[in-house]
């Protein structure tokens, strides 16, 4: 029950791959886990103070879309200038709607557990990343610092 | 049902919030004391045996009356 270790790697920086990190690590935690999460390439966006997640349609046909938009506008209609934005308002809307948490509380509540946040040191220079705009507390290593907790963990993720 | 010393209202709330507000609740109490959650997510009839069999935490009742999902837990 206690001293489990939950070790994830989040390499994705869109609204909905934003979720199974945030949602595995807060209730890993409240399981009583000790967690933490290893954020990489495009996960780094998961932890700026200023969430701008997008969800896209482009590439994705396991999308639903609303009024059967993917039948009406395949594959080109997604890349319609706009269709990000609607798309992602529209998911909002409907997480609101159906009480799915929004990513930044799930990302509060991993906070208030103590699930611990490292930032990839070497794609944070890649990108010019301005750790000015992460949130506080968090952490930042490479890979010997992930091995360092999963080498010991009983559940290691990539997302 | 039986008494309670708590009581969180969940509804309304998506998985995992039920868990986490659950979690939160049953920190602020003292051993022995029973909390009684109300939930209208179908997924958390499972999540709250789940939760109580990981944590050591007594699942008193888990029922269904309409259409809300309430469930007793005992601080262990």
């Amino acid at each position: 029950m206690s001293d489990k270790k939950l070790a994830i790697i989040a390499t994705k920086g869109t609204l909905d791959w934003a979720y199974p990190p945030f949602i595995l690590s807060s209730t890993a935690a409240a399981l009583g886990y000790e967690v933490q999460i290893f954020f990489t390439f495009y996960g780094l966006q998961l932890l700026k103070k200023k969430l701008a997640l997008q969800v896209s349609p482009l590439g994705n046909p396991g999308m639903p879309m609303p009024m059967a938009m993917d039948k009406w506008f395949p594959v080109l209609g997604t890349a319609i200038p706009g269709m990000q934005s609607i798309m992602t308002m529209m998911m909002k809307n409907k997480m609101k709607a159906k009480g799915v948490a929004s990513v930044g509380e799930l990302r509060d509540l991993c906070h208030e557990a103590e699930v611990r946040m490292i930032a990839c040191q070497m794609t944070v220079d890649l990108f010019d990343l301005n750790p000015k705009e992460f949130i506080d507390g968090i952490e930042f290593g490479g890979a010997a610092t992930f091995f360092e907790f999963a080498g010991e963990a009983d559940i290691t993720l990539y997302v | 049902m039986a008494d309670f010393d708590q009581e969180l209202d969940a509804t309304g709330l998506n998985c995992p919030l039920p868990i986490l507000r659950a979690k939160k609740a049953l920190g602020g109490m003292s051993a022995g004391q029973v909390l009684h959650i109300i939930a209208t997510d179908p997924g958390s009839v499972k999540d709250f045996e789940a939760f109580a069999k990981q944590t050591g935490n007594e699942l008193m009742e888990s029922k269904e009356e309409g259409g809300k999902f309430l469930f007793l837990i005992k601080k262990v």
